[in-house]
């Protein structure tokens, strides 16, 4: 298990800290990329909805050069972690370039882990002989070092894109990364930290993500626990402790596992009332009511804001009752999610459309070509 | 007094710059999701262009605010008495637990407005919304008045679910033809007609002068529905059936 603090400070889960957090996405629908610079003034506005304890970004599109590789972000906590870690990928998977995260150094940032970036692919003969497609094999790869190799941990492991976190206010993090210079994404979302139960660590920070999918969260969820047993029947091991980690695999397993789709997804973990589907057409009564009885177990309670990401899109979110904020809007090809309105007019006054979506009503911006 | 702020300007500096101006009239420009702009102010004219933060006129105890554009969450946050005007939207909880004053939205406003709202003697605070309200308007509704005029042009419905869950005081006006649906059985609801009502139309009056295109004569030759508490089938313990 990968600890950042090297001061004993307490670990997720040890303590608990009452609370808000900001999230914020942008998509240009067209495919054009652009630098993470506007996605960090956007998270700046809100920036009293965090408290210096995490914040990240996921940008999407950022690197066509290895496009076709899997892109793993590790934290580190020494230099035997790190060698444990290259010897357990060198048994699993090809390595084609690996290299230290360029960083820069930035006021607020402190305690900073040793950051690696890998760009891979699975081995032929041991993905063959594993029995698993590749997808299952990176997910396995990826649960075993951040479960078995201590001081190690995996933060981002799909496609064509990357997750950049850390503790620290999220413009900041956004900086230190160098976001709004080295890369340039099609998409990107962030978000801002304050941590309502643990202690903010590195790996603690959101983006969570497992693939090319992931999570940005503003909420707290009651049902944690119930979610947390009935997905880790399926091979998921929620190691961090956090709901937010748990909202990750649970999106995996509908949409990966189970083939749902956005929609259905989000009329599985944030369903209607059994009163509010009473009174829908009979054909959406038994949609619903299928869902619902399908994955009661994988029902979302309590308050939460959340963008799912991935390659070709981003979803907006929000629980049924809309315990928590969220802005929608649009102007052209682009599309942008906040937690508030100003995240979006900060970066673009003039908007076509803005619009608050209601609880449980998933909207979903995709690339063209994808639609 | 001019006040120009932008991205960044923290809330805390512009607050301070409100607080201790001695002009009674003051312009923001270029606002950008400062919170808590006007709380507790006494007595001022604070005209904002742009997006105002949370909490806009929270503990409001007197004097004018106007907005030229939307306003966020929780807007008029517990205030006591003065009078927030939006020429746009306004965001989720707009009125949270507001005991005085009047808010009047030119647009829609999201989830949970008027929550809370209570009245007290001479204190009876009024929200007017010219568009639609999302789910929970006047949850837990203990005084005060809310009218939502369905002026919107999205095609959604005047007010979503659980409007008046919790409700044990006060008044609801929906300007609609026909009653929306799953009204609870503790909210009592009588048809009139808004010209009739006086109270409303001294309400919808006075709402008109901050709004031009709006005519009070013909918001109020209209069908409302009022709602009030049923005082023969109160919420006891119950909350809601799911």
């Amino acid at each position: 298990m990968f600890k950042s603090n090297a001061n004993n400070a307490p670990f997720e889960g040890e303590v608990r800290i009452p609370s808000g957090c900001a999230v914020s996405a942008v998509i240009d629908r067209s495919g054009k990329t652009m630098t993470g610079e506007n996605i960090i003034r956007s998270i700046a506005t809100m920036h009293d909805r965090s408290n210096g304890l995490g914040g990240g970004f996921a940008g999407y599109g950022i690197y066509p050069d290895y496009k076709d590789y899997y892109a793993f972000h590790l934290f580190y906590n020494d230099f035997q972690s790190r060698k444990g870690t290259e010897d357990f990928l060198n048994k699993h998977f090809e390595i084609v370039y690996s290299s230290e995260m360029k960083t820069r150094k930035t006021k607020g940032i402190i305690n900073v882990p040793i950051i690696y970036r890998y760009f891979l692919y699975p081995l032929s003969k041991k993905l063959n002989n594993s029995l698993m497609d590749e997808e299952q094999y990176v997910v396995k790869c990826v649960n075993r070092i951040n479960a078995e190799i201590d001081g190690a941990f995996v933060f981002s492991s799909g496609k064509n894109m990357g997750i950049f976190k850390g503790v620290g206010y999220p413009e900041d993090i956004g900086r230190f990364y160098l976001l709004d210079e080295e890369y340039k994404g099609y998409a990107w979302t962030a978000h801002g930290r304050y941590p309502t139960n643990t202690p903010g660590w590195w790996g603690g920070a959101h983006p969570f993500g497992l693939l090319d999918y992931s999570i940005v969260h503003n909420g707290e969820i009651s049902s944690y626990d119930a979610n947390r047993r009935y997905i880790e029947m399926f091979g998921y091991k929620c190691s961090l402790q956090t709901d937010t980690e748990v909202i990750t695999y649970v999106i995996d397993y509908l949409i990966r596992v189970k083939k749902l789709t956005l929609g259905e997804v989000a009329k599985v973990i944030s369903a209607s009332f059994w009163s509010t589907i009473e009174e829908k057409s009979e054909e959406e009564k038994r949609e619903e009511t299928f869902l619902r009885k399908a994955f009661p177990s994988l029902l979302i309670n309590g308050p939460f804001s959340i963008i799912f990401g991935y390659n070709g899109g981003i979803m907006a979110l929000n629980d049924r009752l809309k315990l928590r904020s969220m802005v929608c809007a649009e102007n052209g090809d682009l599309a942008f999610i906040s937690s508030e309105e100003c995240g979006i007019r900060v970066i673009e006054p003039e908007l076509d459309r803005i619009f608050s979506p209601s609880g449980g009503q998933p909207i979903v911006y995709t690339l063209k070509e994808k639609e | 007094m001019t006040i120009n702020v932008d991205e960044n300007t923290d809330f805390q500096s512009l607050n301070e710059k409100i607080h201790s101006a001695a002009e009674r009239s003051i312009v923001i420009n270029g606002c950008i999701g400062q919170r808590y702009i006007g709380s507790g102010v006494t007595d001022k004219k604070i005209i904002i262009h742009g997006t105002p933060g949370n909490a806009l006129g929270a503990y409001l105890n007197g004097g004018e605010i106007y907005i030229y554009g939307n306003a966020q969450d929780a807007t008029g946050d517990t205030m006591n008495s003065g009078t927030i005007v939006i020429h746009g939207n306004v965001g989720d909880a707009t009125g949270y637990a507001m005991r005085g004053g009047k808010i009047y939205v030119k647009g829609n406003t999201g989830y949970r407005a008027g929550i809370h709202m209570k009245a007290y003697m001479e204190y009876k605070p009024v929200i007017v919304i010219g568009g639609r309200a999302g789910s929970f308007l006047g949850e837990y509704q203990a005084g005060g008045i809310i009218v939502v005029l369905g002026q919107n042009d999205d095609g959604l419905p005047i007010i979503n679910n659980f409007c008046g869950t919790g409700m044990h005081g006060g008044k609801i006006y929906l300007r609609c033809k026909s009653l929306p649906h799953r009204i609870p059985s503790q909210v009592r609801t009588e048809r009139l007609c808004g010209k009739k009502d006086l109270e409303l139309k001294g309400i919808i009056d006075d709402y008109c002068k901050y709004f031009e295109n709006m005519n009070a004569e013909c918001l109020l030759n209209a069908d409302f529905f009022v709602l009030t508490p049923d005082s023969e089938n109160p919420y006891k313990r119950m909350y809601t059936d799911n």
